[in-house]
């Protein structure tokens, strides 16, 4: 099967279930409140599908490694410790915490000064080649402090305050806020078209980082401009959806595998669709097969550590 | 012409270059040799800015180094190290391919395909250019990274221990290839190589190192011979001249 087959074929899956998702029950009478409720919902799930996907994919190349993905850098924490710590400084029914909008742009300020306080300092210090395996252990190490600081206050706060904090602790798919969503595309949409734009780049990057300069490309600036977009992305997909751990690694890992070519041009329009059909027909079958009876990011949770650990022992580390 | 001028380099405590001097000159070739943790290695990524000097000036073409820019370098100088990893499955023709990326940025023109076809054909990888390379043998590999330095159509070209894992007949084609691009298309060939026959039979000139300083520099009649190669590896060298070259015996007994 050929790789224009398969996007045709993951673009149908994504099309059908964005249809059943919107479509069905629909009609005259009830169409106003139905469509309010579920193109946001829809619209969300393919937001935060792109942005996981690409961020994923375009991180890994420049990480040269197939098992890191952005949450190890501790941006997922650092979402939840946001939450926590604007629950602990300001309580439960402040503002920041309320008013959707302001909490977003406080999430992705942060994440994005994080990010760039991270870069800042790695590449500050390391004037020239620097290891990118130093950054991802900072990153580890801070994810794992974020951690461990939001455990300490969740213990701490009120347990009226606990619940609010605990809706953001799992990508809640059925709990968007509207005005988030749209807010979303635009930037979304600017950033994705960076990475494009950076695609032929970030194909040098499957060569050695020697090799990569010799061919002339500024390896520690490019890097450096993936891992701002790839903060951005991920503000925008877990201040949406929440902290989605595994999907990433799944997406980029199973792009890989099953679409043949090397260009990043294709592999990021592949990997938006793989997590687009992945999602969408994930959700739809948990809602309407299962009822609900589970949520979706624990199934995929659970079927991408089962994944991540199967690449640790196949040993597919390099 | 690329100057090196008192090329130094330090990691921690360990001085592994210490006030290298030395200059690569069009059309010749330039063999660096030495014993292991010389700073061979060292100094050729050095003078091509992939690594940082701690002191020391390196001119490319008249402009600092650190002057160039780095897209505008890649078309003058093309450097290929010891190993090469591979992330993804790469054909023969395809990794070729990356060296014009100075050129077209992985759009590829008609040119860039005569210019690949020409650079395959050179390291006769003709037959297996459409193979992918983990289907091919490690010295097959290696002639395929070479051509993509051959692709990238530069001025200089800097290659460190090309031999690597090549058998005679693949050996002796690099050696011929690499005078061909300096005698012929008069390009600065410098390569660092541990095979001392080959660098006597296919170099113009000869630059040792030793613990970082660099002990001898001049044409192949002045460095091949008994004291100074002796002195240079600690090894008792018998120097036989044949077919008008200067073998070198070390073998013991």
């Amino acid at each position: 099967m050929s790789d224009s087959i398969k996007l045709t074929a993951l673009a149908a899956i994504t099309i059908v279930f964005t249809f059943l998702f919107i479509g069905i029950g629909l009609d005259a009478s009830n169409y106003e409140y139905f469509l309010s409720r579920r193109v946001p919902k829809v619209l969300a799930m393919i937001i935060a599908s792109i942005a996981i996907a690409q961020s994923s994919l375009v991180f890994q190349t420049i990480t040269h490694n197939r098992i890191l993905t952005p949450s190890i850098m501790g941006f997922d924490a650092l979402y939840l410790l946001t939450q926590v710590l604007v629950v602990v400084i300001f309580g439960g029914f402040s503002v920041l915490l309320l008013n959707p909008f302001i909490n977003f742009a406080l999430s992705v300020a942060i994440m994005i000064g994080f990010s760039l306080l991270l870069f800042g300092f790695y590449f500050a210090r390391n004037n020239g080649k620097g290891n990118v395996i130093t950054l991802l252990l900072l990153g580890v190490i801070f994810g794992q402090l974020f951690d461990n600081v939001s455990s300490f206050f969740m213990m701490l706060v009120d347990p009226n305050d606990f619940l609010t904090i605990q809706s953001s602790m799992f990508a809640s798919f059925n709990n968007v806020n509207q005005e988030l969503v749209y807010f979303c595309i635009i930037p979304l949409f600017v950033v994705s078209a960076l990475l494009f734009k950076l695609a032929p780049v970030l194909d040098v990057f499957w060569l050695d980082n020697d090799n990569a300069i010799s061919l002339g490309v500024d390896t520690q600036r490019v890097t450096k401009q993936v891992l701002i977009l790839v903060a951005v992305m991920i503000s925008l997909s877990t201040a949406l959806v929440g902290p989605v751990m595994f999907f990433g690694l799944l997406v980029a890992n199973l792009t890989k595998e099953f679409f043949h070519t090397y260009r990043h041009h294709t592999l990021l329009i592949a990997s938006s669709l793989m997590a687009m059909s992945m999602l969408l027909s994930g959700q739809w079958i948990i809602e309407n097969i299962f009822s609900f009876s589970t949520t979706l990011s624990v199934v995929i949770n659970f079927v991408g550590g089962l994944y991540f650990l199967s690449l640790l022992v196949r040993q597919k580390i390099q | 012409m690329i100057s090196l001028t008192n090329l130094s380099k330090s990691f921690g405590q360990h001085k592994v270059v210490d006030q290298a001097s030395a200059s690569f000159i069009k059309g010749e070739v330039t063999s660096i040799i030495g014993p292991n943790g010389a700073g061979k290695s060292t100094v050729l990524s050095m003078a091509s800015r992939l690594l940082n000097k701690d002191s020391g000036s390196v001119i490319i073409d008249n402009q600092d180094v650190l002057d160039w820019d780095t897209k505008a370098l890649a078309k003058k100088l093309a450097v290929l190290r010891q190993s090469n990893n591979l992330n993804m499955r790469f054909t023969v023709r395809e990794l070729v391919a990356f060296g014009r990326y100075p050129y077209s940025q992985g759009k590829l023109t008609s040119n860039d395909n005569d210019v690949i076809n020409k650079a395959i054909g050179y390291l006769d990888l003709t037959p297996i250019e459409n193979n992918y390379l983990d289907q091919l043998s490690g010295g097959q590999r290696q002639l395929a990274f070479i051509a993509m330095v051959v692709a990238q159509d530069t001025e200089y070209v800097f290659l460190d221990e090309p031999l690597n894992n090549l058998d005679i007949k693949h050996s002796l084609q690099i050696m011929k290839n690499i005078k061909t691009l300096a005698h012929e298309l008069g390009k600065a060939v410098v390569i660092v190589i541990h095979d001392i026959n080959f660098a006597s039979c296919y170099s113009d000139n000869i630059i040792a190192l030793k613990k970082g300083k660099v002990v001898a520099n001049g044409t192949v009649a002045e460095i091949i011979n008994q004291a100074t190669l002796s002195a240079i590896y600690d090894t008792d060298f018998d120097i036989h001249e044949i077919n008008g070259k200067r073998i070198c015996m070390y073998y013991g007994q």
